[in-house]
C-alpha cells in the first residue's frame, strides 16, 4: 500500500532532528528550487574535492557496495554517462536502461510498478522521463533516494547544479556577478532553473531574448520578490560589455508549436569574435550544450569559452550529489 | 405570500450564494451522483440581492463534512453552508479554502505524469486564495482555468 505522502519526509525529517542523518543523506533531489543557499554551497563545496578523483588521480571507495540505478525513459548522452562515471569514480555499481525497448513499460507497467521494483535492486535512483512531474511521482513510491534527471520540460536540477559549480568555480562568487542569459527564456527549463537559484545566491541577471522567448512573468516575479535587481532586453550589443558571465540557449525547434513562429527567432543571436569586442576580460561563455550556430566556433578558441569545461564539471558535481546523498560524503 | 420555489428541508445541508451557473460543478465536486440515497435539489438562477443571480444545492438528510465543504471554495468561494436540523439552521458557515486539492482537478499539461494511468491522485497546491492560484503538486505548472478541469 502506498504511504501517506508526509509519511516518509517526516520519518526523514525526526532522523535528521536527531543527528542521525545529514541534511542529504538519504534525500530527493527532484527541483533546484528545493535546495536551499547553503545545500546548494555544500553540493559545490564538495565537487570541488571531487575534482581529483573525477579526473583519475586519486582513488576513492566512499561508495563501494552501492548501487545506483539509473532509469532514463528516453535517451540522453551526456546526463546518463557522467552519473555512470560518477558512480564509477567512488566505487559504486550501476545498473539501468537507456530508451524503453525490452523492458517492462512497453508492455504497459506504469512507472510508480516500475520503480517499486527498482528499489528492490538499488540504493538510489536516477530518473529521466518525457512526462512533467515524474520523479516526483516516482519519489512518492519509493523509500530509496530519487534524482531527477530531466522531466519532459520540467526540472532538471543537477543540470543547474554543475552550471552553478562552473559559475562559482570559474567567478569565486555569486554576489555582485552579471549574469546575462541569452537565447530561448521561455521555452529553456535549464534557464528557468538557474534563475531561480541565482536569485537565491544574488547574482545580478539581465535577461536577452526575442520579444516572442522573454523569461516567464512569474519567474521574474519571483526575482524581484528576492530583492534583485534584473534587466530584460531585445538587445545583446547593449549589454555584452557589462557581462561577467553569457549563458547562452539554443532555440529548440521542439518547444514551438508552429514551426513559423520558431523561422522567425532562429538565429537571433550568434555569439562571435565582433560581438565580444567590447567584452570584459574576465567574461565566461556557457552553453548547456548540444550548440547550433548560437556560438561561432572562432570563439571556441577564445579564453571565455568554459562551454566544454562546464560539459566535464558534471562529473565531480554528480559524484558530489552521490556521495552525499549515499552517505560517503562528511 | 411569496411562493416558495423549493420547499425547506427537515434534515440536511442548504449551499447558497453558488455563483449562478455552477450548481452542477458544486454537485460534481461534492460526489453527488447516482448513487446518493437522498433527495439533492438543485435551484440554478435565483435572484440574490448581493449577487444579482445565485444557484442553491440543498442535500437532504446529509451533513456534508468540514473538508467537502472546503473543496466547494475552489469554484464558489462566495458559498454559504447552512446545516439544518429539524427545519431550523443549526449551524452557518462560510466555505474556507483548503491548502490543498486532492482528487478533484485535472492538470491541463497534458504532458504531466498525473494524466498518465498511474495509481496516483491528482494534486493541487494553493498558492495563493485571492486571487485563486493553484498549481499541480506534479508538474508545477499553473491551471489557469479551473471549472474546466473540475473531475
Amino acid at each position: 500500500m502506498r504511504a501517506p505522502p508526509w509519511g516518509r519526509a517526516f520519518f526523514k525529517l525526526n532522523l535528521r532532528i536527531w543527528g542521525l542523518m545529514s541534511d542529504f543523506q538519504g534525500r530527493d533531489v527532484l527541483s533546484i528550487r528545493e535546495l536551499t543557499k547553503s545545500d546548494i554551497q555544500l553540493v559545490l563545496k564538495t565537487a570541488k574535492k571531487m575534482v581529483p578523483i573525477a579526473v583519475g588521480t586519486r582513488r576513492s571507495r566512499s561508495l563501494d557496495g552501492k548501487i545506483l540505478a539509473t532509469l532514463f525513459f528516453e535517451p540522453s548522452t551526456r546526463t546518463r554517462l557522467s552519473f555512470e562515471s560518477a558512480m564509477a569514480r567512488l566505487g559504486g555499481r550501476v545498473l539501468g536502461f537507456s530508451g524503453t525497448e525490452g523492458t517492462s513499460v512497453q508492455k504497459g507497467e506504469t512507472l510508480a510498478d516500475t520503480i517499486r521494483m527498482v528499489e528492490a535492486y538499488s540504493d538510489a535512483i536516477v530518473l529521466r522521463h518525457p512526462q512533467e512531474g515524474a520523479a516526483r511521482l516516482a519519489a512518492e513510491f519509493t523509500d530509496k533516494p530519487v534524482i531527477n534527471a530531466g522531466d519532459g520540460a520540467g526540472q532538471h536540477p543537477t543540470q543547474t547544479l554543475l552550471d552553478l559549480y562552473t559559475i562559482w568555480d570559474e567567478k569565486g562568487a555569486f554576489q555582485g556577478q552579471n549574469v546575462t542569459l541569452v537565447g530561448d527564456l521561455r521555452y529553456g527549463r535549464t534557464v528557468h532553473s538557474l534563475t531561480y537559484a541565482l536569485a537565491e545566491l544574488g547574482a545580478h541577471l539581465t535577461f536577452v531574448s526575442p520579444p516572442t522567448l522573454e523569461m516567464p512573468r512569474e519567474i521574474l516575479e519571483h526575482v524581484k520578490e528576492r530583492g534583485l535587481t534584473f534587466r530584460v532586453t531585445n538587445r545583446l550589443e547593449d549589454v555584452v560589455r557589462e557581462a561577467d558571465v553569457l549563458y547562452v540557449t539554443r532555440i529548440q525547434r521542439e518547444r514551438f508549436p508552429d514551426p513559423q513562429e520558431y523561422e522567425a527567432v532562429a538565429g537571433s543571436y550568434r555569439i562571435d569574435e565582433a560581438v565580444l569586442r567590447d567584452a570584459k576580460r574576465g567574461l565566461i561563455i556557457m552553453h548547456p550544450l548540444p550548440r547550433l550556430a548560437e556560438i561561432a566556433p572562432e570563439v571556441d578558441r577564445t579564453k571565455h569559452a568554459v562551454y566544454f569545461k562546464q560539459a566535464s564539471n558534471a562529473v565531480p558535481v554528480r559524484m558530489a550529489l552521490l556521495d552525499l546523498i549515499l552517505g560517503g560524503a562528511e | 405570500m411569496k411562493e416558495l420555489r423549493v420547499t425547506p428541508i427537515k434534515n440536511g445541508t442548504v449551499i447558497d450564494h453558488i455563483p449562478a451557473g455552477l450548481a452542477l460543478k458544486v454537485l460534481k465536486i461534492l460526489g453527488i451522483g447516482d448513487s446518493v440515497t437522498s433527495t439533492v435539489t438543485v435551484t440554478m438562477h435565483v435572484p440574490s440581492r448581493a449577487m444579482g443571480w445565485k444557484d442553491i444545492v440543498k442535500v437532504e438528510d446529509r451533513e456534508l463534512g468540514t473538508r467537502e465543504i472546503d473543496k466547494i471554495a475552489l469554484i464558489a468561494p462566495t458559498a454559504t453552508v447552512n446545516v439544518i436540523r429539524n427545519y431550523n439552521v443549526a449551524e452557518k458557515r462560510r466555505v474556507t479554502l483548503p491548502d490543498r486539492a486532492i482528487g478533484i482537478l485535472r492538470c491541463a499539461n497534458p504532458n504531466c505524469i498525473s494524466n498518465l494511468k498511474e495509481p496516483i491522485e491528482s494534486e493541487f497546491v494553493v498558492r495563493s486564495k485571492n486571487p485563486l492560484r493553484v498549481v499541480c503538486k506534479y508538474c508545477d505548472r499553473e491551471l489557469e482555468e479551473i471549472v474546466p478541469h473540475i473531475l
